[in-house]
């Protein structure tokens, strides 16, 4: 079992925690990810690592309640258990002096890409920050972005706070006038597609960071493949960064969705019996 | 008793889930012995001077032994002979393909019906389970620790034998739960969960093994860190990495592993979505390809799902490339697959999976195949009919071509010897591999076999390791 030690609302969907797990602190860095089951029920859930101690023994996980496995675990609080939390998978980002680089980041995303940001400054890289929602409630980290960015350029979607712009706006902007090394980009797979589509006119080579469906995480169950110009691979023990230029968006979007009706059906009944439980406590046992 | 006697009683049939209800749910197909049907069935065995049997398992269980005692009323006894040379009993007496084993040896096959030595072992392993009598005890502790790399069979076997020697074995398992290919392979109706977590449970309480499960070995502790912590290191990670054949379409969505369709249903309890999280997709019109015990099993459990999710007229088919004579599934598998109205389609190969606008499939090309000369395996090569191309309307197709060990644990470690198809380069007798200190054995050196060539690779290991542990050499 693994302890929530502390949890955070960053905004109404997003929620930060930080988990007991000596085992995945130890190797932890940035660009890998977790699996999380919350208990015998639970499904294994991917998640990206947002911060860790290796002292603390601890790991930060931040994450957006959107089907029924995020809301239950947004439900729970410090001093709860989970049943899973094994890690860390998937490769680190390459961190080395490239010069000039852009970090994009979408919603959830700025939670991937603040340790990224902050490893590329470190390690002499002047970074440009784009941080993007679809409005001002989701938001967060501005300050910590803008402590490991040269620059930072906040937009929404819906002009509710910094600019009134999709991430791809200012990223052009930039691109057309400054020579730039590199691009990560991290967020909903459809902002990833539009960004390295921008990037490669710009011919500048850019990381994505994938977030497939998938079970067990270490390679065995193949859900999470993704088709590259040079075949398919799986996100979990290939990736989860690849180059953006050479990814089958579309083959991706598609098999994003492939559980949507599923996730509905278990988000509903979560939901109901969250309800049932508010109103009548008996009232959740007739529902099982 | 005399001997013709013995040849005269018939072979003791297993009491089966009736066909047209099991096909609607995951309960066991095979219900087990009766008491008496298991003591008139040891009576068949003529107790041979040279066992045949012995010398056809691969972990050389004391067959006439534990079969003697079993008819002399003995079952302690039985037990106890069966656990001398099997942890897994009630595991092995359920999967282990015994037509090709112990009971394709068997001497009283040659004019009638070998003795359903499988049969017996799994009646000795359920009693044992229900009655957990233990005749394994941990002698004294000898200082040396080992770690075990997976809790598949191999890793079991080779943990538990080392623990019986008075070592400190402590395993790595990388999902949530130990088992390996057992819990999340091999379906409920052919080997319930609770009987190979209480068989593994159970072995490891007697002996103090420990079981550090959600540890991936090559990222969260490396095979270098495991050598300098422990006295001796075991791989026993298996073959789980899938093979999707290289046809176009196989990234539509309602493609995918068996790997995944079985993990799915059977470690994560997807047949009871939404009871539980994780959902598993199946339509009306299912192609599996490929006709091994993991393509039965995929097979089976998608009738199963589509009968359960109310889809009466559902179709599932098994697209094999070769004929019905060399289907490599254990015979018993092959013919339940048959009565639950699996369709097999034999000369057969996939060449393209079409998809529609959105990404789901829609359908699958085929080739027609015939025989041709023997291959390098043995087998007769499949080749191509020209022109013979059709295409069946699937939506949803499991690919069960068999697997290769999975790379993760290998990570940073420079000079281990593996194969260009990535198993481990392993002595067969000992399981010593290019780096000291450590073995490697089970699928991760074979590629895909069965469980108990597993764990037969896994005793011989910790033969070894004990040898060095203790010798030092």
């Amino acid at each position: 079992m693994y302890t929530i030690l502390d949890k955070q609302a960053l905004n109404d969907a997003i929620k930060l925690m930080v988990i007991e797990a000596p085992h995945v602190a130890r190797k932890a860095s940035a660009g890998q990810f977790v699996i999380v089951r919350i208990d015998d029920f639970g499904e294994r859930v991917p998640l990206t690592i947002a911060d860790f101690d290796r002292s603390a023994g601890t790991v930060t996980i931040i994450f957006q309640e959107a089907g029924k496995s995020t809301k239950h675990l947004g439900s729970l609080n410090a001093g709860d258990n989970l049943a899973t939390f094994a890690g860390p998978l998937g490769h680190p980002t390459e961190i080395k002096r490239y010069g000039a680089v852009i970090c994009v980041a979408g919603g959830v995303g700025i939670a991937p890409v603040y340790p990224i940001a902050k490893a590329l400054k470190e390690a002499g890289n002047v970074v440009i920050s784009i941080v993007g929602a679809r409005n001002k409630g989701l938001l967060f980290w501005e300050e910590r972005m803008r402590t490991v960015s040269d620059e930072l350029i906040v937009c929404t979607d819906d002009g509710s706070y910094g600019r009134k712009a999709v991430v791809t706006e200012p990223l052009k902007e930039i691109l057309s006038v400054k020579n730039i090394a590199n691009v990560w980009a991290i967020g909903p797979a459809i902002m990833m597609k539009f960004v390295s589509m921008l990037t490669k006119e710009f011919n500048v080579p850019t990381v994505v960071s994938l977030n497939t469906i998938m079970i067990d995480g270490t390679g065995m169950c193949g859900g999470c493949r993704v088709l590259l110009e040079d075949g398919a691979k799986f996100v979990c023990v290939d990736g989860p960064e690849f180059d953006g230029h050479k990814i089958d968006w579309d083959s991706l979007l598609s098999r994003q969705r492939i559980y949507l009706n599923e996730e509905r059906i278990a988000s509903g009944r979560w939901e109901h019996i969250c309800n049932l439980d508010k109103s009548d406590e008996t009232a959740g046992d007739k529902d099982k | 008793m005399t001997k013709q006697e013995r040849m005269k009683i018939p072979r003791q049939e297993m009491p089966l889930q009736d066909t047209l209800i099991r096909r609607g749910n995951f309960e066991e197909v095979s219900l087990g012995l009766p008491e008496d049907a298991a003591v008139k069935e040891a009576e068949r065995c003529l107790q041979c001077k040279k066992p045949k049997c012995v010398e056809g398992c691969p972990v050389g269980v004391l067959i006439p032994q534990f079969i003697k005692a079993l008819r002399e009323g003995d079952i302690n006894e039985a037990v106890r002979v069966m656990k001398i040379k099997n942890n897994l009993p009630a595991v092995c007496g359920r999967v282990c393909p015994q037509e090709n084993q112990c009971e394709g040896n068997c001497i009283l096959g040659k004019t009638g019906e070998p003795l359903a030595i499988g049969r017996l072992e799994r009646y000795i392993g359920d009693y044992e389970l229900s009655r957990r009598t233990c005749p394994m005890v941990k002698p004294h502790d000898t200082g040396k620790k080992v770690a075990v790399v997976g809790s598949g069979p191999a890793g079991i076997a080779c943990a538990v034998d080392l623990g019986r020697e008075g070592h400190k074995v402590t395993i790595f398992e990388s999902l949530h739960s130990a088992g390996g290919v057992l819990i999340y392979g091999i379906p409920e109706f052919r080997l319930p969960k609770p009987v190979v977590h209480s068989e593994i449970d159970y072995a490891v309480q007697c002996l103090g093994i420990e079981i550090k499960t959600d540890h991936i070995i090559g990222r969260t502790v490396t095979l270098d860190e495991l050598l300098g912590e422990y006295d001796a290191v075991f791989i026993g990670t298996g073959a789980g990495l899938p093979n999707f054949m290289k046809i176009p379409g196989i990234n539509y969505s309602g493609v995918m592993s068996a790997n995944e369709f079985l993990t799915r249903i059977n470690l994560m309890k997807a047949y009871r979505f939404p009871e539980y999280d994780t959902p598993v997709r199946i339509g009306g019109r299912v192609a599996v390809i490929g006709a091994g015990n993991v393509a039965m099993d995929s097979a089976r459990c998608a009738v199963r799902l589509q009968k359960s999710m109310g889809m009466e007229s559902g179709e599932v088919h098994v697209i094999y490339r070769r004929s019905r004579d060399e289907v490599p599934a254990r015979l018993e598998e092959f013919h339940h697959a048959e009565e639950e109205g699996i369709i097999f389609d034999f000369l057969t190969s996939p060449v393209e999976i079409f998809g529609d606008i959105n990404g789901n499939v829609t359908g699958i090309k085929c080739i027609r195949m015939k025989l041709g000369d023997a291959d390098a395996s043995g087998r007769k090569k499949p080749v191509p009919l020209a022109n013979s191309e059709f295409t069946i309307d699937v939506d949803t197709v499991i690919m069960a071509l068999g697997t290769s060990p999975n790379p993760v644990v290998f990570t940073n470690n420079g000079n281990l010897r593996r194969t260009n198809e990535g198993t481990v380069v392993a002595d067969n007798e000992t399981g010593r591999t290019s780096r000291e200190r450590l073995w490697a054995g089970g699928d991760v050196v074979t590629g895909s076999a069965t469980v108990i060539s597993a764990m037969g690779a896994g005793k011989r290991a910790a033969a070894d390791i004990h040898r060095f542990l203790m010798e030092g050499m």
